[in-house]
Protein backbone atom coordinates (compact mmCIF):
# COMPACT_ATOMS: atom_id res chain seq x y z
CA UNK A 1 0.00 0.00 0.00
CA UNK A 2 1.51 3.30 -1.04
CA UNK A 3 2.45 5.24 2.08
CA UNK A 4 3.13 8.31 -0.05
CA UNK A 5 -0.64 8.75 -0.25
CA UNK A 6 -0.66 9.56 3.47
CA UNK A 7 0.15 13.28 2.92
CA UNK A 8 -2.53 13.48 0.32
CA UNK A 9 -5.21 12.07 2.63
CA UNK A 10 -4.21 14.48 5.38
CA UNK A 11 -4.51 17.43 3.00
CA UNK A 12 -7.93 16.24 1.86
CA UNK A 13 -9.21 15.45 5.35
CA UNK A 14 -10.39 19.04 5.83
CA UNK A 15 -13.68 19.97 4.13
CA UNK A 16 -12.67 23.62 3.62
CA UNK A 17 -9.52 22.46 1.82
CA UNK A 18 -11.51 20.05 -0.32
CA UNK A 19 -13.89 22.87 -1.25
CA UNK A 20 -10.98 25.14 -2.19
CA UNK A 21 -9.38 22.40 -4.25
CA UNK A 22 -12.64 21.59 -6.01
CA UNK A 23 -13.23 25.25 -6.87
CA UNK A 24 -9.79 25.39 -8.43
CA UNK A 25 -10.46 22.28 -10.53
CA UNK A 26 -13.69 23.90 -11.78
CA UNK A 27 -12.53 27.48 -12.30
CA UNK A 28 -8.95 27.18 -13.43
CA UNK A 29 -6.73 29.81 -11.85
CA UNK A 30 -7.94 31.93 -8.92
CA UNK A 31 -6.32 34.50 -6.62
CA UNK A 32 -6.30 34.21 -2.84
CA UNK A 33 -8.77 37.10 -2.76
CA UNK A 34 -11.21 35.36 -5.09
CA UNK A 35 -10.93 32.15 -3.07
CA UNK A 36 -11.49 34.01 0.21
CA UNK A 37 -14.75 35.59 -1.01
CA UNK A 38 -16.43 32.20 -1.23
CA UNK A 39 -14.54 30.12 1.33
CA UNK A 40 -16.43 31.32 4.40
CA UNK A 41 -13.17 31.76 6.35
CA UNK A 42 -10.63 34.58 6.69
CA UNK A 43 -7.85 35.22 4.21
CA UNK A 44 -5.09 34.04 6.58
CA UNK A 45 -7.02 30.77 6.99
CA UNK A 46 -7.37 30.41 3.22
CA UNK A 47 -3.62 30.97 2.88
CA UNK A 48 -2.97 28.32 5.53
CA UNK A 49 -5.17 25.84 3.70
CA UNK A 50 -3.43 26.65 0.43
CA UNK A 51 -0.07 25.89 2.07
CA UNK A 52 -1.34 22.45 3.09
CA UNK A 53 -2.62 21.83 -0.43
CA UNK A 54 0.76 22.96 -1.78
CA UNK A 55 2.60 20.51 0.49
CA UNK A 56 0.49 17.69 -0.93
CA UNK A 57 1.26 19.04 -4.42
CA UNK A 58 -2.45 19.49 -5.03
CA UNK A 59 -2.01 23.12 -6.14
CA UNK A 60 0.66 25.19 -7.84
CA UNK A 61 1.00 28.96 -7.61
CA UNK A 62 2.56 31.89 -9.42
CA UNK A 63 2.97 35.50 -8.34
CA UNK A 64 1.69 38.21 -10.62
CA UNK A 65 2.18 41.74 -9.30
CA UNK A 66 0.83 41.81 -5.75
CA UNK A 67 -1.45 38.83 -6.24
CA UNK A 68 -0.69 35.13 -5.94
CA UNK A 69 -2.62 32.96 -8.38
CA UNK A 70 -3.41 29.33 -7.59
CA UNK A 71 -4.13 26.45 -9.93
CA UNK A 72 -5.21 22.86 -9.16
CA UNK A 73 -2.95 19.93 -9.97
CA UNK A 74 -5.54 17.15 -10.31
CA UNK A 75 -2.81 14.70 -11.33
CA UNK A 76 -1.74 14.77 -7.66
CA UNK A 77 -4.92 12.77 -6.91
CA UNK A 78 -3.63 9.76 -8.84
CA UNK A 79 -2.27 7.98 -5.71
CA UNK A 80 -5.79 8.08 -4.25
CA UNK A 81 -7.29 6.39 -7.30
CA UNK A 82 -4.37 3.90 -7.35
CA UNK A 83 -4.82 3.14 -3.69
CA UNK A 84 -8.48 2.27 -4.08
CA UNK A 85 -7.80 0.31 -7.28
CA UNK A 86 -5.16 -1.60 -5.34
CA UNK A 87 -7.89 -3.05 -3.12
CA UNK A 88 -9.58 -4.67 -6.13
CA UNK A 89 -6.52 -6.87 -6.70
CA UNK A 90 -6.08 -7.36 -2.94
CA UNK A 91 -9.59 -8.78 -2.42
CA UNK A 92 -9.48 -10.88 -5.58
CA UNK A 93 -6.38 -12.56 -4.19
CA UNK A 94 -7.88 -13.00 -0.72
CA UNK A 95 -11.07 -14.51 -2.13
CA UNK A 96 -8.97 -17.09 -3.99
CA UNK A 97 -7.24 -17.96 -0.71
CA UNK A 98 -10.63 -18.20 1.00
CA UNK A 99 -11.68 -20.71 -1.67
CA UNK A 100 -8.57 -22.79 -0.97
CA UNK A 101 -9.22 -22.68 2.78
CA UNK A 102 -12.83 -23.85 2.29
CA UNK A 103 -11.51 -26.87 0.36
CA UNK A 104 -9.23 -27.77 3.29
CA UNK A 105 -11.86 -27.29 6.01
CA UNK A 106 -13.99 -30.11 7.42
CA UNK A 107 -17.54 -29.97 5.95
CA UNK B 1 -15.73 -10.45 -10.73
CA UNK B 2 -14.15 -7.19 -9.65
CA UNK B 3 -15.47 -3.74 -10.18
CA UNK B 4 -13.97 -0.60 -8.78
CA UNK B 5 -14.37 3.10 -9.11
CA UNK B 6 -13.11 5.75 -6.74
CA UNK B 7 -15.86 5.02 -4.23
CA UNK B 8 -16.06 1.26 -3.82
CA UNK B 9 -14.48 -2.07 -4.58
CA UNK B 10 -16.76 -5.06 -5.15
CA UNK B 11 -15.54 -8.64 -5.48
CA UNK B 12 -18.02 -11.48 -5.92
CA UNK B 13 -17.31 -15.20 -5.91
CA UNK B 14 -19.20 -18.46 -5.98
CA UNK B 15 -18.14 -21.22 -3.56
CA UNK B 16 -19.30 -24.88 -3.68
CA UNK B 17 -19.79 -24.82 0.09
CA UNK B 18 -22.82 -24.05 2.27
CA UNK B 19 -23.18 -20.54 3.79
CA UNK B 20 -22.59 -21.86 7.34
CA UNK B 21 -19.13 -23.07 6.34
CA UNK B 22 -18.23 -19.85 4.53
CA UNK B 23 -19.49 -17.95 7.58
CA UNK B 24 -17.08 -19.86 9.83
CA UNK B 25 -14.17 -18.90 7.58
CA UNK B 26 -15.23 -15.26 7.81
CA UNK B 27 -15.74 -15.16 11.58
CA UNK B 28 -13.37 -17.60 13.35
CA UNK B 29 -10.11 -15.88 14.18
CA UNK B 30 -7.83 -18.84 13.37
CA UNK B 31 -9.58 -19.37 10.04
CA UNK B 32 -9.52 -15.65 9.13
CA UNK B 33 -5.76 -15.76 9.64
CA UNK B 34 -5.47 -18.52 7.04
CA UNK B 35 -6.99 -16.53 4.18
CA UNK B 36 -6.86 -12.86 5.24
CA UNK B 37 -4.52 -11.75 8.03
CA UNK B 38 -3.53 -12.28 11.65
CA UNK B 39 -6.28 -10.84 13.81
CA UNK B 40 -8.11 -10.64 17.15
CA UNK B 41 -11.56 -10.70 15.58
CA UNK B 42 -14.69 -11.57 17.56
CA UNK B 43 -18.12 -11.72 15.93
CA UNK B 44 -19.68 -9.15 18.26
CA UNK B 45 -21.11 -5.82 17.14
CA UNK B 46 -18.94 -2.97 18.43
CA UNK B 47 -15.86 -5.19 18.95
CA UNK B 48 -12.69 -3.34 17.99
CA UNK B 49 -9.96 -5.49 16.47
CA UNK B 50 -6.84 -5.32 14.34
CA UNK B 51 -5.81 -7.09 11.19
CA UNK B 52 -2.03 -7.40 10.96
CA UNK B 53 -0.03 -7.86 7.79
CA UNK B 54 3.77 -7.90 7.58
CA UNK B 55 5.06 -4.31 7.86
CA UNK B 56 6.52 -2.76 4.71
CA UNK B 57 8.33 0.58 4.23
CA UNK B 58 5.91 3.43 5.00
CA UNK B 59 3.27 1.08 6.37
CA UNK B 60 3.16 -0.66 9.76
CA UNK B 61 0.87 -3.38 8.40
CA UNK B 62 -1.90 -2.64 10.89
CA UNK B 63 -5.55 -2.21 9.93
CA UNK B 64 -7.84 -0.95 12.71
CA UNK B 65 -11.32 -2.37 12.50
CA UNK B 66 -14.62 -2.34 14.35
CA UNK B 67 -17.48 -4.78 13.88
CA UNK B 68 -20.56 -2.93 12.61
CA UNK B 69 -23.01 -5.73 11.77
CA UNK B 70 -23.20 -9.47 12.43
CA UNK B 71 -26.08 -11.48 10.99
CA UNK B 72 -24.99 -15.16 11.14
CA UNK B 73 -24.68 -16.87 7.75
CA UNK B 74 -25.89 -13.71 5.97
CA UNK B 75 -24.02 -10.46 6.60
CA UNK B 76 -20.82 -9.32 8.27
CA UNK B 77 -19.48 -5.80 8.12
CA UNK B 78 -16.63 -3.97 9.78
CA UNK B 79 -14.82 -0.66 9.42
CA UNK B 80 -11.34 -0.79 7.90
CA UNK B 81 -8.94 2.00 8.89
CA UNK B 82 -5.34 2.37 7.78
CA UNK B 83 -3.02 5.09 6.47
CA UNK B 84 -5.42 7.79 7.58
CA UNK B 85 -8.28 6.43 5.50
CA UNK B 86 -11.36 4.62 6.72
CA UNK B 87 -13.75 2.48 4.73
CA UNK B 88 -16.45 -0.10 5.40
CA UNK B 89 -16.07 -3.75 4.39
CA UNK B 90 -19.30 -5.75 4.02
CA UNK B 91 -19.60 -9.46 3.25
CA UNK B 92 -22.98 -10.69 2.04
CA UNK B 93 -23.69 -14.44 1.77
CA UNK B 94 -26.49 -15.77 -0.42
CA UNK B 95 -27.31 -19.50 -0.61
CA UNK B 96 -27.39 -20.95 -4.13
CA UNK B 97 -28.27 -24.40 -5.57
CA UNK B 98 -24.61 -25.36 -5.51
CA UNK B 99 -23.29 -23.52 -2.45
CA UNK B 100 -22.80 -19.87 -1.59
CA UNK B 101 -22.51 -16.64 -3.49
CA UNK B 102 -20.22 -14.28 -1.55
CA UNK B 103 -20.13 -10.56 -2.22
CA UNK B 104 -17.47 -8.34 -0.66
CA UNK B 105 -17.91 -4.61 -0.91
CA UNK B 106 -15.41 -2.10 0.43
CA UNK B 107 -16.97 1.33 0.31
CA UNK B 108 -17.04 4.84 1.70
CA UNK B 109 -13.33 5.58 1.51
CA UNK B 110 -12.73 8.79 3.43
CA UNK B 111 -10.16 10.30 5.76
CA UNK B 112 -10.66 8.90 9.25
CA UNK B 113 -10.45 12.40 10.72
CA UNK B 114 -13.81 13.13 9.12
CA UNK B 115 -15.55 12.70 12.48
CA UNK B 116 -13.79 15.87 13.64
CA UNK B 117 -15.63 17.88 11.04
CA UNK B 118 -19.22 16.98 11.73
CA UNK B 119 -21.63 19.52 10.35
CA UNK B 120 -19.17 20.58 7.72
CA UNK B 121 -20.90 21.92 4.67
CA UNK B 122 -18.71 20.08 2.27
CA UNK B 123 -18.89 16.31 2.60
CA UNK B 124 -16.46 13.65 1.51
CA UNK B 125 -19.03 11.86 -0.67
CA UNK B 126 -19.59 14.98 -2.70
CA UNK B 127 -15.86 15.37 -3.06
CA UNK B 128 -15.45 11.79 -4.23
CA UNK B 129 -18.16 12.36 -6.82
CA UNK B 130 -16.15 15.29 -8.14
CA UNK B 131 -12.96 13.25 -7.91
CA UNK B 132 -14.30 10.66 -10.34
CA UNK B 133 -14.84 13.38 -12.88
CA UNK B 134 -11.36 14.80 -12.30
CA UNK B 135 -9.57 11.46 -12.41
CA UNK B 136 -11.57 10.51 -15.50
CA UNK B 137 -10.09 13.51 -17.27
CA UNK B 138 -6.54 12.39 -16.47
CA UNK B 139 -6.59 9.30 -18.67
Amino acid sequence: MPGAADNLFRALSDPTRRAIFERLTRNGELTVHALTERAGVSQPMVSKHLSALKRAKLVRHRRHGRETHYQARPEALAPLADWIGHYGAFWQNKMDRLGELLERMEP
Amino acid sequence: MTTSDTRSVIVEKQFPHPPAKVWRALTESSLIEQWLMKNDFQPNTGHAFQLRADPVPNWNGIIDCKVVAVEPNRTLSYTWGTLGMESLVTFTLTPTDTGTHLRMEQAGFRPDQEANYKGAQYGWNKFMGGLERVVGQLV
